[in-house]
């Protein structure tokens, strides 16, 4: 008996605590014309606690500006006016608490999720999802697992680490670069990125002199870049995050090793610069798809999510609009919010987004997986080019 | 051989960072028997406060020189309020309690700071003032900075300054006293709350200097950043024979060398198979080495079991 | 012994089966969701009862208790996945987890047999962290653990020709995956707990006792400290073996950033806030830290919401300051843990006088 009063006390708690957090969400839609005849959920997953919490914010609000600009169109689907509603989920980052978020959402009859935002997380979640036949975009799981498992209903907007590695290396070869330095820093993110990019700059005939490792909580890269000194290569690939690169660009100076310092999407960002201060100048990074300022949504974008949130994009929140739309015009062409009958029409997607031309292949993935390049001047990122897809949205058949 | 140089300078400004740190937890641990597992983080808060009053001052329109004094003053005096303040709520209640438990409670803490921490200071790596001159130099094609030199000195000084504290003072004999039996010492004479507290403020002002260090050589800092640099530290600590100044001295020097030697040359010498990606091990694997052949770690006298 | 079976006992049995047998309908009727919180729950359970064996009943604080756990997820992984294109039958690889846990808790008992306190506390810590670092890293010259990226697609377990994945139906009786694995669970923790309560008072139990309170009093009166202890090390291991492979058929994906030091310092606290070595105890701490995350995640943010108009502080942060007061508080005033067992608790009663 004593067994049971506590865990019996728990989850009468919980169940209440449940409910009572549940009744919190439903917002009624602009109730300006006509009421809405139906309410239909997307699911939003990121951490919205925990070290990424900054990154889990920002994606929901990309999907809460995807889902105001739908709600303030008034679409009408299968003859009933429609109201997007945002079920907004926190997993943590944690594998864990993927699955069980995801179960979350799927017990509460979501149309279909955006997310989740890491890709330990997106994998587990997507076998429920897969399950219950509700289709989910995420657009930051750079994973290439997330779409090799094979679900029909996995997708997502952004290039994966295999494209953005294989870019990366394209640009190095393309740049006229010979000899080149790999520092890994061992997380599922920087390994993708390393060994495609090792793969493309081989297969362009470039020597790799020197492969090193680190991890994501390192600070002290000395042992290491040592090393690569005494290989003299001309640049120093890094695929890790800012945390770790804006330390080892100081760090490089301080050895001496003057080569070109080149990374990925976990190095172009605002604080990259901040940390590293001078010596982040000249060094390259890339970011999928195309800079927000080419595309023709893309400054106007800027500009609204600025106004509504009163903050500035962090990193996703433009993929994560875009995911939104995506799925919402996918429910449009079937006139149908019913997964099993709007599902097939997201993989005929073609979505001027705001980050690229959406089309999928197959798996899921994109098939215009363009990938554009900065360097770091005056403190800033300036734009250099974009390989993988024309710049106009010109049709994306030309390239692929 | 330039590479050689540089992988020993290298090791060396690492291990006497491990140094700075593995004598708080030897000066506390020679006293109490107790590790005192949040000492890393209170290298952290010692970083982040003076981060922060460095920045404020600077702010403010003060010098920068001035600035960064007074952010270590005052980072040195919170972190010694800090320790005191550990010490006395959480583990002199549990002096006599069993060995396990102050431990746990030492993890507890070493949770509750890093989370108030977060806090206060948010998420984001930030950017620590440079507070040291910018001076780089070049011997022999090997590259190092007036940073690590002042860091070097600063460690040895600083081991230096305890050993003439312990060997030499009244309150050092009381230490020693106590160290030996606290029991006896106290029935002697000696007021061992005094002393333990004295040891937990000392360990602590070490603690804030290893910390401006840190923040003023990385550049950066982060409300993780004390926890896997005490760790390490702890094992320099372990390594050298706890409880023994000039050995977690020699522990922590020993351990750089073997992280830069060990990320530097295994790599080659096992074709690639054990490389770079191990070196946070190497530090474990010597540890358990030793321990093996010397429980009491390589400069630790065979005292009497303390379990 | 036996005196637990006395009437009142059988009757407080039957109520507790029957609560175990209705507890995942009633979650059900929460959302599926609660009932996979309650499967972790349960999984937690498990591993907080292997810890304790080593660290209640024969005092050895181990700091890297977790790596069992992974090394039992991965060997469930690789002989259950596309990986090696092995689909082996969960009875052969259970036990063969649980071996390979317990090889690993012998390997880290061996050489830390002289040890004690605190440096063994440094000891396991830094080979709980060996071991992630090695799944992580070998994925090279020869890939066997597909290092950072993780393992997918791994085989949910079958029962004969039924697979605890999915929702399956005899007649009116609807099961869901998640309730499946529930009653597997359910069913594994009993037979631990059982296994458990015959160890503690068997002649084995006594003597980790007796080493716990004084190994050198153990040594000489006939203890083969030794064997005694790496015995401990072997058992807690394989129970963690045991709880890695189901918890890596029941996420169909693992990787090594679920197996790191904070998860040990978590099934620490569990034992430690609970009891330690006291079973009922142990199970309650247990339950209590992997049910509190969920409960704060819905009360914190909604209450906070209330009081101030925005979230001040979030679950997370919060539920990790919980966590660690609670272990500074409990081990201040409560030095036995939260429901100890009666004999300790008069053990350090009389200690604190």
């Amino acid at each position: 008996m004593t067994k049971l009063t506590p865990l019996a006390v728990a989850m009468t708690a919980v169940l209440a605590l449940g409910a009572c957090g549940k009744k919190e969400d439903p917002k009624p839609g602009p109730a300006a014309g006509a009421a809405p005849a139906l309410t239909v959920k997307i699911g939003h997953v990121g951490p919205m606690t925990g070290p990424q919490a900054h990154l889990g914010k920002d994606n929901e609000n990309g999907a809460r500006l995807a889902i105001e600009s739908l709600n303030a169109k008034k679409l009408t689907i299968g003859g009933t006016a429609v109201t997007f509603e945002l079920l907004a989920e926190d997993d943590q980052a944690d594998a864990k608490q993927g699955p069980i978020v995801a179960q979350k959402l799927v017990d509460a009859k979501v149309a279909g999720v955006i997310g989740h935002l890491n890709s330990s997380t997106t994998i587990p979640a997507s076998k429920v999802y897969a399950d219950a036949g509700v289709p989910q975009i995420s657009g930051s799981a750079t994973n290439p697992q997330y779409t090799d498992q094979g679900f029909k209903t996995a997708f997502r907007v952004m290039a994966n680490d295999v494209q953005q590695g294989k870019a990366l290396g394209e640009f190095a070869a393309k740049k006229g670069y010979k000899s080149i330095a790999l520092i890994d820093d061992r997380s599922a993110y920087g390994k993708g990125l390393a060994a495609e990019f090792q793969k493309s700059v081989e297969a362009a005939g470039l020597k790799l002199v020197a492969t090193e490792y680190t991890t994501d909580k390192a600070t002290d890269f000395k042992a290491i870049l040592t090393n690569i000194k005494s290989k003299k290569p001309d640049l120093v690939f890094f695929a890790g995050m800012d945390p770790q690169g804006a330390p080892m660009v100081k760090q490089m100076k301080e050895l001496g090793l003057t080569a070109r310092f080149m990374g990925g999407d976990g190095v172009c960002t605002t604080d990259f610069p901040k940390n590293a201060g001078e010596a982040a100048e000249g060094h390259i990074c890339s970011l999928p798809g195309k800079p927000l300022e080419k595309l023709a949504g893309g400054p106007a974008f800027r500009e609204r999510f600025k106004q509504r949130f009163s903050a500035d994009i962090q990193l996703y929140a433009p993929y994560v609009y875009d995911a939104t739309m995506v799925m919402a015009e996918a429910m449009k062409r079937a006139n149908s919010v019913e997964p099993a009958k709007y599902l097939p029409e997201i993989g005929k997607t073609r979505h001027e987004g705001v980050t690229a031309v959406i089309e999928f292949d197959t798996k899921g993935d994109l098939k215009d997986s363009a990938i554009s390049f900065y360097e770091y001047k005056g403190g800033k990122l300036v734009y250099l080019e974009t390989l993988g897809a024309p710049i106009a949205s010109a049709p994306a058949s030309e390239k692929k | 051989m330039e590479t050689l140089l540089q992988q020993l300078i290298n090791g060396l400004v690492q291990g006497s960072i491990y140094a700075l740190v593995a004598l708080g937890y030897t000066l506390v641990y020679g006293i109490m028997g107790l590790i005192n597992f949040a000492h890393g983080e209170v290298v952290m808060i010692g970083a982040l406060v003076a981060l922060s009053v460095t920045g404020a001052l600077t702010a403010a329109g003060l010098p920068l020189w001035l600035a960064g004094a007074l952010g270590i003053a005052v980072a040195i005096l919170t972190c010694m309020a800090l320790g005191w303040s550990l010490e006395r709520i959480a583990y002199r209640p549990l002096r006599h309690a069993p060995r396990l438990t102050p431990l746990i409670t030492a993890i507890g803490m070493s949770i509750v700071l890093q989370n108030l921490a977060m806090m206060l200071w948010g998420r984001n790596y930030m950017q620590f003032p440079a507070l040291f001159p910018k001076a780089a130099f070049s011997v022999g094609g090997a590259h190092f900075t007036a940073v690590q030199i002042i860091m070097v000195l600063t460690s040895a000084a600083m081991m230096i300054g305890l050993a003439f504290l312990v060997y030499r003072t009244r309150l050092g004999m009381a230490m020693r006293a106590t160290a030996q039996n606290s029991q006896v010492a106290g029935l002697m004479g000696v007021n061992i709350d005094r002393v333990v507290a004295a040891a937990f403020v000392i360990g602590s002002a070490l603690a804030a200097v290893a910390g401006v260090m840190v923040g003023a050589y990385y550049e950066i800092a982060h409300y993780q950043m004390g926890f896997m640099l005490g760790l390490k530290a702890f094992t320099a600590a372990v390594l050298g024979g706890i409880g023994n100044l000039g050995g977690a001295m020699a522990g922590g020097i020993l351990l750089g060398l073997i992280e830069a030697l060990g990320a530097g040359y295994i790599g080659d010498l096992t074709g690639g198979f054990l490389g770079s990606h191990y070196q946070d091990i190497f530090a474990f694997i010597v540890l358990i080495a030793v321990l093996v052949f010397r429980p009491a770690g390589l400069f630790g006298e065979k005292t009497g079991e303390r379990a | 012994m036996k005196t637990w079976l006395s009437p009142r006992s059988t009757a407080g049995l039957i109520m507790i089966a029957g609560a175990l047998l209705a507890l995942p309908f009633l979650a059900a009727s929460g959302g599926q969701a609660w009932v996979r919180i309650l499967d972790f729950a349960i999984l937690y359970v498990f591993l907080a009862l292997g810890l304790n064996i080593v660290v209640g009943f024969a005092g050895l604080l181990d700091l890297g208790y977790i790596a069992f756990y992974g090394v039992g997820a991965y060997v469930y992984a690789l002989l259950a996945s596309p990986h090696f294109g092995l689909h082996w039958p969960i009875w052969a690889i259970l036990p063969i987890g649980a071996f390979v846990a317990c090889l690993f808790g012998m390997l880290l008992g061996a050489p830390t047999l002289k040890l004690r306190g605190d440096y063994l506390a440094i000891v396991t810590l830094g080979f709980g962290e060996i071991i992630r670092i090695f799944l992580n890293n070998l994925d090279a010259p020869v890939n066997i653990t597909n290092g950072a990226l993780g393992l997918n697609l791994i085989d949910p377990v079958r029962l004969g020709s039924l697979s605890l994945a999915g929702t399956s139906e005899w007649g009116a009786l609807s099961l869901s995956g998640p309730q499946k694995y529930y009653f597997l669970l359910v069913t594994l923790a009993i037979v631990v707990v059982v296994i458990n309560l015959r160890l503690q008072h068997s002649r084995i139990g006594r003597a980790w006792q007796a080493i716990r309170e004084d190994e050198v009093a153990a040594k000489a009166i006939g203890i083969n400290t030794r064997n005694i202890k790496l015995l401990a090390f072997a058992m807690g291991a394989s129970f963690g073996g045991i709880a890695g492979g189901i918890f890596a058929a029941m996420q169909g994906f693992i990787s090594p950033e679920s197996f790191s030091l904070t998860e040990s310092v978590m099934i620490l606290a569990m034992v430690v806030l609970g009891g330690m070595g006291h079973i009922p105890g142990v199970i309650f701490g247990a339950l209590l830290l992997a049910v509190l995350p969920e409960v704060l995640r819905y009360a914190v943010v909604p209450a906070q919401k209330a009081l101030f108009g925005s979230v001040l502080i979030d679950p997370e942060s919060l539920r990790m300051l919980v966590f660690g007061l609670a272990l500074v508080l409990v081990m201040r005033f409560r030095p036995a843990g939260l429901w100890p067992s009666p004999e300790r608790k008069r053990e350090l009663a009389e200690v604190s006088e």
